[in-house]
Formats: C-alpha cells, sequence, structure tokens
C-alpha cells in the first residue's frame, strides 16, 4: 500500500489535507506524523503550512524537518503547499529577511500595503479564488483546464518573473508564482485542499506523478 | 481584476442543528449541518460560514464533532464563530479542521485576543466579526457602532475605528454584519459597507439583510465587499448559489 507522510510541525490544519487525499485516493494510507522514520518511510511527501514562515521555519529547524525535505526530493515526490511552499525558497522578506530551506532559488516577496490594479486598491492577504495558468509539469495539470480557479490566502508571494522554476502563474497586481516544479519536488501556494474539484484533481495527479518533469 | 468575489452561505447551529432547517429539494436531513454544507459544496459556493448560535459550555464539543464531520466532506474553506473566546478554542476549531476562526464579542471585550490570536495561528485564519448599528439621525452624517448580544448591547465604539484597530492587531478578514438590516430582506446596508471596505486592508465580507440577487451586486458594486454571505434566500431555496453568480457575473463581476 502506498504511503504519503503529511509532516506535522505544528503549524496549520492537516485535517483538511488528509481528509483531501483520502477522498482522491482511498487506495493511499495517509500518515500525518512528525516523526522522520514515517517520513523516510512514506512514498510521497507533502509539506504544508500556514501563518508566518519564520515561525514556520523556527519549527522546521528545531525538528530538523529541512534535512528530512532535502532527503525526501532525492528519492521521491514531495508537495509543498502555502507556507510550505514558500519555506522552499532561499529567503523571504517576512520579519525582515527569514532564511528558507533553500531548495529553489527564489526569494518570497510582500505584497505591500499599496497593491495596485487599473488605480483600484487590492486587498492584502490575496484571499479567494484566482485563476491559474499552467506553465509547466503538465503530469500535475492531467485534466485541469487551463485558468481554473484555486483558493488562495497569502499576503507573500514568489515572484513569477525569472522564475526558472514557474509551474503556474496566477495574477494579483503583480505576476505570482502559483505552482513551481523541479524534479521531485512540486509546490503550490494555493491550497488544493480547499481548491474543489480542480483541488482535488491535483491532489489525485500528484498521487500518481512519478516525478519527472 | 481576476481574483473572483465570494458568495458564502451561513448555517446557523444549535445543538449540532441547523436553526430553521433549510429547504433544498430531496435532501435527506434538513437540519444536518454537515449535508447542508455537502450540497453547498456541491452547488458551488464559494466558502461556507458555520455559526454556533449556542455556543455554550457542553455544546462546543458537539461543534468540534460537527466540524471534523464537516471537514471531511466539504473541500472548500470553512469559517467557524460562535462563542470563541480562548486560544485553546481556536485551536480546537482548526484542528478539527476549520480554516478561520470568527471572534466576535471577545474581541470587544479584549482586543489583544485578537492580536494573540493572529500572531499564534497567523491572521489568515482570523476573522474578526462586527456587528453594527446606525446611530446617526435622519440627514446626520452617517455614524455606525458596535453592538453586541444580537444588538442588544451598546459598546460606544466607532465601526470604523473598530474595524481599522482589528485589522491592525491582525484580523485577516472582517465580517461586517448590519443590525439594522439583518432578517429584514431590504439589503445591505451599502454607506457601512463602503465606510469599512475603504478603511480596512484586508477583504470585507458584507452581511445581513439579503433578500434578492440584486442586493448581492450591490454589496459588491456599491458597499465595495470582497465577499457577500447570506442564509435564507440559499436556504429556502429562493435561489440557487449558481442563479446568484449567473445574476452577479451578468452584472460584470467576476465569480468562479
Amino acid at each position: 500500500m502506498q504511503e504519503v507522510a503529511i509532516i506535522d510541525y505544528g503549524m496549520g490544519n492537516l485535517h483538511s489535507v488528509g481528509k483531501a487525499i483520502e477522498r482522491v485516493a482511498p487506495e493511499v494510507r495517509v500518515s500525518v506524523t512528525d516523526q522522520y522514520e514515517r517520513v523516510r518511510a512514506a512514498d510521497r511527501v507533502i509539506l504544508p503550512g500556514v501563518g508566518a514562515m519564520r515561525d514556520c521555519m523556527a519549527e522546521i529547524r528545531r525538528l530538523g524537518v529541512d534535512d528530512w525535505v532535502r532527503e525526501a526530493v532525492e528519492q521521491k515526490p514531495l508537495l509543498g503547499i502555502c507556507v510550505g511552499m514558500q519555506a522552499l525558497m532561499a529567503t523571504s522578506e517576512e520579519n525582515e529577511g527569514t532564511e528558507g530551506i533553500g531548495m529553489l532559488p527564489a526569494s518570497v516577496r510582500f505584497f505591500g500595503h499599496d497593491l495596485r490594479e487599473d488605480g483600484q486598491r487590492l486587498k492584502v492577504p490575496h484571499m479567494g479564488w484566482n485563476q491559474v495558468f499552467q506553465a509547466a509539469a503538465p503530469a500535475l495539470w492531467r485534466n485541469i483546464e487551463d485558468g481554473s480557479r484555486f483558493y488562495f490566502v497569502h499576503s507573500y508571494y514568489v515572484e513569477a518573473e525569472g522564475n526558472a522554476n514557474l509551474a503556474g502563474r496566477c495574477h494579483y497586481g503583480v505576476d505570482l508564482a502559483a505552482a513551481v516544479a523541479a524534479p521531485n519536488l512540486f509546490a503550490v501556494q494555493f491550497h488544493p485542499e480547499k481548491s474543489h474539484d480542480a483541488g482535488l484533481q491535483l491532489l489525485r495527479n500528484f498521487i500518481d506523478w512519478d516525478g519527472s518533469l | 481584476m481576476s481574483l473572483a468575489r465570494r458568495i458564502i452561505p451561513c448555517l446557523d447551529v444549535d445543538k449540532g442543528r441547523v436553526v430553521k432547517g433549510v429547504n433544498f429539494v430531496e435532501i435527506r436531513d434538513a437540519g444536518d449541518p454537515v449535508e447542508i454544507a455537502r450540497r453547498y459544496n456541491e452547488a458551488g459556493a464559494d466558502e461556507i460560514t458555520f455559526l454556533d448560535i449556542t455556543a455554550s459550555h457542553e455544546s462546543r464539543d458537539t461543534t468540534y464533532e460537527t466540524v471534523e464531520r464537516m471537514a471531511g466532506e466539504v473541500f472548500i474553506p470553512l469559517t467557524v464563530g460562535g462563542g470563541v473566546r480562548h486560544v485553546g478554542h481556536i485551536r480546537n476549531l482548526l484542528n478539527a479542521g476549520a480554516d478561520k476562526v470568527s471572534i466576535n464579542t471577545a474581541a470587544v471585550h479584549n482586543p489583544e485576543f485578537v492580536r494573540e490570536a493572529a500572531e499564534r495561528f497567523g491572521s489568515q485564519c482570523i476573522v474578526v466579526a462586527i456587528d453594527a448599528k446606525r446611530v446617526s439621525g435622519e440627514g446626520e452624517e452617517p455614524r455606525y457602532e458596535i453592538f453586541t448580544h444580537g444588538g442588544r448591547n451598546a459598546t460606544g465604539l466607532d465601526a470604523v475605528e473598530w474595524a481599522r484597530r482589528m485589522a491592525e492587531y491582525g484580523a485577516g478578514e472582517i465580517l461586517l454584519t448590519s443590525m439594522d438590516r439583518d432578517g429584514t430582506k431590504s439589503g445591505f446596508d451599502l454607506g457601512l459597507t463602503r465606510a469599512i471596505s475603504d478603511a480596512v486592508s484586508v477583504p470585507v465580507i458584507a452581511s445581513g439583510g439579503v433578500g434578492n440577487l440584486q442586493h448581492l451586486v450591490d454589496g459588491v458594486l456599491e458597499g465595495g465587499a470582497d465577499a457577500v454571505l447570506a442564509a435564507s434566500i440559499f436556504h429556502f431555496g429562493e435561489y440557487t448559489i449558481a442563479e446568484a453568480k449567473e445574476y452577479m457575473r451578468d452584472h460584470g463581476i467576476v465569480m468562479r
């Protein structure tokens, strides 16, 4: 039986991710775990995260999750969600500069307090359903229409412009990376577990993904 | 702008049962919040709000259990409110599967609670519910105040100032209810909605008074709301979520 480990480092609603995987992949065993052994034994790994990246990174370092993630990506597919995606980057502007795990070279930026589009002020956090345009990693977008809407909630973002790992693009005052990909590594800024049919399909695709691009 | 405005049906739940029931075709149990949430999820609702109106000590466990069942069936965001007073309540609701927690009276009694909650769990999951009532007379400059206990208790707090302060303390979203309009079906208080929406940089959900689909359009276009919350027009089957979305789309509003 295939096993998916959802890393529990005390940040976020892990129940929803687990339930969504169980819904789309009843054949898979889901374990929500803070144990290295379980993560090592799993066939796939999910790194969730909500809240402030500084707090997430503090827990990630304290538990050694950064090392688990590096080791996992050498061997099997890993999915980062929301702050779990941001944590995979090199640095973040949050809290006057926070260092990430550094799996990908990008940095995480703040939307700012005066985000505008067509002269209109945009609310921050970017909260709600926005369109995602697929850029790479077609295996993860299988059976998902280009431009489908996913549920976002975040105040920091990874730039789409010049991002060599860009897999999905979204526009909210700026062009942001909705998804990034590398071999064995896929990460999304939105919440697939809260994005209804399109999100559930993406989770299914992750379960089927062989990790190649 | 490509971000869609949201339609949020709201369930008032008392001891694990939806108050007033819901008039859906072929619903197995019109009082079961999980069944109703599942139907709204399928119908295209953008989020669900669950308001525990008893919120007594004894009903807490029922709420956690209901939220947990709901989270296993509903794959859109779920906000839970009602009697949230302690960090422990928030933790339990999030662990049960809520995505956001709504704080109302406790914020008025202890504003620092909002700051503490946002620092602990992140602004993205902290909604501050504001119940406001117009206190200025006819012809005067409109002024709104915060009320608690279903609009019975005045607090003397100016609604616009309060919303600004709550956003500053870390609220990620404001759920704004007009106590004058709630239950009247005469439409949102658009002046209030616009005043709050312009005052804060976080999203605002308009609530209270929806009686028809034009009210939803007005809430967005005139009130500047990022999301609209309604209960009875959907519960009693007067309109479907799909009809509401189509109507709003026809009026130039981006919908999912």
